[in-house]
């Protein structure tokens, strides 16, 4: 395995760098006339899971009038294009044109995932899971292919069988069954067609087990999405219906042939280059697939801890955890609560959500050290509170503001100033609703900013959400009441956010220069302190 | 932005989305074959014979065997390789020995080659060895053929049909 620092790990690096601004810059992009929650970029697997359910819907209907045999196979299909273009023909359409948009998505989501840096550490799983699909949505469209038995049909099984041939693990050449008229029996076409039901099956079981270290995954895009990319697609089936080329002939070499590129791509090369160096090729692309987690692994930081002794059993850290990293088992310690949280350190991507969701992460409390019931070890809610009060110590002037900012957000170097303090965190969802409180109660600054990555685009998934929702008083931890919502204010701009942040606390310190100055504060840090513990 | 050009940046997204995912799906043609050639394919499974002849056992040496073992003659399993040519117009075009398959060589020889010709007339001659000989061959044919342009003659071999067998 490579060194960290060595060539191929910095090569990754690198290269996960450039993806990541592209995607960054296009999805921007696409949000000048998408609203975030519609951004087709930030839908991927949904739009996954969506084209995968219209593939198999049409899938069915054109199997009721497909037939496997030599010559009928053509036949039906030209039946479905020509006779019943209406329904059977706009099915077949949705058919292939669903299976391209299939792949196209399910490549993205593939480079997006590596652009982000989810692919490592204990995200192997879906990384893993992933290809295993992606592969199996291959053999899927490309057996399709070989279904209408077309002159397409026929480049793509002699191309294939010669491939498969090269090996030399089957005792027949399969290449035999299709030099010659006659060769080729209906058996062949039955074994063809139930390779193509299986595979998008065992897909589906393979796509579900990629799911499994997902809360709640979104596997249906929102309904604007969804209208979009279904209209688009029957407009496409509409103006240009999927058809076949000429049939197959045995007798003749299909000389031109119009290739779906989405999936055939690789045919040319796989017909021109030895098979020796193509099989090499596409055996190392594989194996560095699969192995590209650990190319480097990542370095994780300490899964979060559980501290019974403030843990109550409330179990928000279990709703709010978005990777079902954490369970609520028995108590183990006799206290008379029915639950505690437990940690899986193998799901979990150390975003510390779970503390900004656990009600004893409030840095009102005193009396003991600030413990929260889970924490992060290498960023805890105590680090959180004592950087907080050191930024705002520093402030000074009218317009003073509290920045709290995600680690995979707006950059913030360079950001703080006399009258800007900057907190980071690992995710916006790590902060605990009482922090705005503290800050604002505490004068440390006038107002509150937190920000992070663009909206719903969150790299922990919920941090947005949660935090969205905690603010607004719909989920807990709940922000207090008494915080005005004139000091409070959110920024979802993403890594491209920079001048988008600069503007808003620009904006944000006159709003606040504009308010009554707050009033002093009567208790100074340190003082006997209340116990501000919110009720569960 | 204002909502009209949102939405008709979203229109002009779908669009394009749709447009390339047609265009791609079966543009540009790939020219896999030249279109004024022909081409031959030769592909064929045929065994050669053993490489050794059996050798007949004496009785006596049959009744030294152990009692499960008693057979009339013991016979090697690995085959011969096959000698396979092809030429063109009286010219040698292709040449092939072909190995017998298997871990102990005792398998069928396979063979497929496929040949790129300018479509025209052509005398062929096709020649086999599968019993071990150095010199000669033991199945010969000659044929005149018109191979039409992208025209895919198959060559086969069935010692049943009498040997080479054109399709
Ligand atoms: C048809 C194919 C696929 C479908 C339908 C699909 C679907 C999904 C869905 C719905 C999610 C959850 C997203 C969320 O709710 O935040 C997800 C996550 C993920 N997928 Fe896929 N996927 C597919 C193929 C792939 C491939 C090919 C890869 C890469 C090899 C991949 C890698 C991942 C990863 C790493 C995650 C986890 C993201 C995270 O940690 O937040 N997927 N996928
Ligand atoms: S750090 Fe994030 S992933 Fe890990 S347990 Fe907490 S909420 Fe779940
Ligand atoms: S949120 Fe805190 S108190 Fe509630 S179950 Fe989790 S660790 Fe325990």
């Amino acid at each position: 395995m490579a060194a960290p620092s060595g060539f191929g790990a910095r090569a990754v690096k690198f290269l996960r760098a450039r993806v990541r601004l592209l995607f960054d810059r296009a999805e921007s992009l696409l949000g000048l006339a998408f609203p975030p929650a519609w951004n087709p970029l930030l839908n991927l697997g949904a739009l996954g899971f969506f084209f995968f359910w219209i593939v198999t819907a049409s899938g069915i209907y054109v199997y009721i009038f497909f037939d496997t045999g030599v010559t009928q196979a053509y036949d039906s299909v030209e039946y479905m294009t020509r006779e019943q273009w209406y329904l059977a023909g706009v099915m077949r359409s949705f058919h292939r044109y669903g299976s391209d948009a299939l792949v196209i998505v399910a490549a993205l989501h593939l480079l997006r995932e590596f652009g982000q840096d989810r692919y490592r550490g204990v995200r192997w799983f879906s990384w893993l899971t992933g290809i295993v699909v992606l592969v199996l949505v291959f053999v899927a469209g490309i057996t399709g292919y070989w279904l209408v038995w077309d002159k397409l049909a026929q480049y793509v099984a002699v191309v294939t069988s010669e491939w498969l041939d090269a090996l030399g693990i089957f005792g027949e050449p399969i290449a035999r069954n299709f030099v010659a008229p006659g060769a080729l029996d209906d058996r062949f076409f039955t074994l063809m067609l139930f390779v193509h039901i299986a595979v998008p099956l065992v897909a589906l079981i393979v796509l579900w087990v990629h799911l499994q270290r997902i809360a709640k995954p979104r596997i249906n895009p929102p309904r604007g999405l969804a209208c979009g990319a279904f209209v688009s697609l029957l407009a496409l089936s509409l103006a240009h219906p999927a058809t076949s080329r000429p049939p197959a002939d045995l007798a003749s070499v299909p000389g031109e042939v119009g290739l779906d590129w989405f999936y055939l791509a690789a045919y040319p090369l796989l017909e021109i280059l030895p098979a020796p160096l193509t099989w090499a090729t596409a055996l190392f692309l594989f194996a560095l697939a699969l192995s590209i987690p650990w190319l480097p692994p990542m370095r994780l930081a300490r899964p979060p801890r559980v501290d019974l002794d403030n843990c109550n059993g409330c179990a928000r850290c279990f709703a709010d955890c978005p990777y079902d990293a954490i369970t609520m088992v028995p108590r183990s310690d006799g206290a008379p609560f029915s639950a505690e949280a437990r940690v899986d350190p193998g799901s979990c991507v150390r975003c510390g959500i779970c503390a900004g969701a656990c009600p004893t992460a409030t840095p009102f409390r005193r009396a003991s050290a600030l413990s929260p019931g889970i924490d992060l070890p290498d960023l805890p809610i105590a680090a959180l509170r004592d950087r907080v009060e050191a930024e705002g110590r520093r402030l000074s002037g009218r317009g003073r503001i509290m920045v709290f900012g995600c680690a995979e957000g707006v950059p913030l170097e360079g950001l703080a100033s006399a009258r800007v303090g900057v907190v980071r965190l690992n995710c916006a969802g790590q902060l605990p609703p009482a922090f705005v409180d503290y800050v604002l109660s505490r004068d440390l600054a006038e107002g509150v900013l937190v920000t992070g990555c663009a909206a719903n685009a969150c790299h922990a998934r919920f941090g947005i959400l949660w935090t969205e929702a905690r603010f607004a008083r719909t989920r807990d931890p709940q922000l207090r009441r008494r915080v005005p919502a004139e000091r409070l204010r959110t920024l979802w701009a993403g890594r491209l956010g920079r001048r988008a942040l600069e503007a808003e606390i620009a904006s944000f310190a006159r709003a606040l220069e504009a308010l009554p100055p707050p009033a002093p504060v009567r208790r100074a840090p340190g003082l006997p302190a209340t116990r501000e513990v919110e009720r569960a | 932005m204002p909502e009209l050009a949102r939405w008709a940046g979203q229109l002009l997204f779908y669009g394009l989305a749709a447009l390339l995912t047609g265009f791609f799906a079966t543009r540009p043609v790939w020219q896999q074959f030249p279109k004024d050639r022909a081409q031959i394919t030769i592909a064929f499974v045929h065994g050669g014979e053993r490489k050794d002849a059996c050798t007949k056992f004496a009785a006596e040496e049959i009744a030294r065997l152990p009692p499960r073992a008693r057979r009339p003659s013991d016979c090697g399993r690995e085959r011969v390789p096959l000698r396979f040519e092809l030429a063109l117009d009286g010219r040698l075009l292709l040449a092939r020995t072909v190995p017998p398959s298997g871990i102990s060589r005792d398998g069928p020889s396979r063979l497929y080659e496929k040949l790129a010709l300018p479509a025209g007339r052509y005398a062929i001659t096709l020649r086999l060895a599968d019993s071990g000989r150095a010199e000669g061959f033991d199945y010969e044919r000659r044929f005149d053929i018109e191979l039409r342009p992208l025209q895919n003659l198959a060559i086969d071999f069935q010692p049943d049909r009498g040997g080479f067998v054109i399709r």
